[in-house]
């Protein structure tokens, strides 16, 4: 165990370049990922936090139920509608970054405009009767408190790349863990173990973890620089 | 532009879950007069503002301005007044740009509002920071900005300290002095002295009094409006 750890710290510090690759193809999946869930999710949960339309209720409780989606079962449908029979097949995106990254945005979009919609609401119950005063509604009125509470909902984008960052199923399945194409940090974790490779499997999860430990670290600077600064 | 008042109130209900807060109130409100709607806590005086100002819709009966595009010539400022997580300036041209002031003469217009609030020195500060006097002057600068024709207030003041409360009634003074109509509510019978033309005396949702303020406070017409001027419990 401990020969095991000293091995896969000696290849994090050594700088191993097929580690790196992983490292930085995984790092570029999840962040695209959470881009994309965030730049849909976002404003998909304002609307739902302002809006007033037959149906919105139905439509949090299954945004909420999302949240806890298996990625498993996002990787299978993914894989249904990218292979070569299904709907999209003829873009041949299977077993290609891009198709993890659709599959980790379909995971994480339902956790970022869940919490985006839940902040939002509460943000509008203090906002909304200074709004309505100024003219300002619908559309307007959920980016303007979107915008308001920009800092707050960097919750809900690191919740996102948590769950990102963590899956392994969804890109297992969509990706294939090929070799130098599609071999992420998880899913190289779980080969390496089932192969024995311990050091590799042990240091690629102290670099992963290092990283969500880092961003999140970077977010509560933000927030809190925010705080003093906007009040 | 035609004037938008006055405002007519029509047989006006406000009910919630079948319990009446406003009712039957039939009211014009014209151009000039400064007007305080005065009453004890739960006489329905924000639900009264609030439907004049389009927040709330009325359960029956009608509202109407005299012409149309009321909505974006009158302003409310509230009891606590809402500061967006920007600069005071921010805050202002803000305003000025829902209401579709072009954006070459926001900066302008905002720091006027400022300066006539003696927020000029405080422009660049976040809103959210200042004072609850401070912010009740921001929230008047960014009415101030729009000049509007009508300018509703609920209990401005109610959460401040004298002095400021002071400098927030120099403020409403201005705006009648430059011809905006001033609608207000309060429980202060000295702030309605100080700023009233005439009083509307609200109870348990209804309009009991309407009168000039030298006529109504040395002799209120209805018992429930003596009984609140002589400093006694409505209720009791």
């Amino acid at each position: 165990m401990f020969e095991a750890l000293g091995s896969g710290l000696r290849l994090v510090a050594t700088l191993d370049l097929r580690l790196w690759e992983i490292v930085g193809l995984s790092l570029g999946v999840s962040l695209s990922a959470v881009t994309l869930a965030t730049l849909l999710g976002l404003p998909l949960g304002a609307v739902l936090a302002v809006g007033r339309f037959p149906g919105r209720q139905g439509a949090i409780v299954v945004l909420n139920a999302l949240m806890g989606l298996p990625p498993v079962v996002v990787g299978l449908f993914i894989y249904l509608l990218l292979s070569r029979a299904g709907p999209l097949g003829e873009f041949g995106l299977l077993f290609t970054p891009q198709a993890m990254v659709i599959a980790q945005t379909v995971l994480v979009l339902p956790i970022i405009a869940a919490l985006a919609r839940q902040a939002v609401e509460d943000a509008w119950r203090e906002y909304e009767e200074q709004l309505r005063s100024f003219g300002v509604e619908g559309w307007r009125a959920a980016l303007t408190v979107l915008w308001d509470i920009r800092f707050s909902l960097l919750t809900a984008v690191m919740a996102g790349l948590g769950r990102a960052s963590a899956e392994v199923g969804a890109v297992m399945i969509v990706g294939g863990n090929i070799d130098g194409v599609t071999r992420v940090m998880t899913t190289a974790i779980a080969l390496e173990t089932s192969k024995g490779d311990l050091p590799l499997a042990l240091g690629l999860g102290m670099v992963l973890i290092a990283i969500v430990l880092a961003l999140n670290a970077a977010a509560q600077v933000i927030k809190e620089a925010a705080r003093r600064r906007y009040g | 532009m035609s004037a938008i008042l006055p405002l007519r109130l029509e047989k006006v209900t406000y009910a919630v879950d079948g319990r009446r807060i406003i009712e039957r109130v039939s009211l014009v409100l014209e151009a000039g007069p400064s007007t305080i709607i005065l009453g004890a806590n739960g006489a329905g005086k924000s639900v009264l503002m609030r439907l004049m100002h389009g927040l709330l819709a009325p359960s029956a009966g009608q509202i109407n301005w005299s012409s149309q595009g009321a909505r974006r010539r009158q302003a409310m400022v509230f009891q606590r007044p809402v500061m967006l997580r920007r600069s005071v300036l921010a805050n202002v041209a803000y305003a000025l740009k829902v209401a579709g002031v072009p954006a070459a003469q926001r900066e302008r217009l905002a720091q006027e509002a400022l300066e006539e609030v003696g927020l000029r020195d405080a422009a660049q500060r976040p809103a959210r920071v200042l004072s609850g006097g401070e912010q009740q002057r921001l929230a008047l600068a960014r009415a101030w900005a729009l000049h509007p024709e009508v300018l509703f207030l609920d209990e401005p003041t109610a959460n401040l300290d004298p002095g400021a409360t002071r400098e927030i009634e120099t403020i409403i003074k201005a705006f009648d002095a430059a011809g905006t109509k001033v609608v207000m509510s309060t429980h202060s019978l000295g702030q309605a002295r100080r700023l009233g033309d005439e009083v509307i005396y609200l109870h348990q949702g209804r309009v009991l009094e309407r009168a000039p303020v030298e006529r109504f406070f040395p002799q209120p017409a209805s018992p429930e409006a003596a009984a609140f001027v002589k400093g006694e419990l409505p209720w009791a």
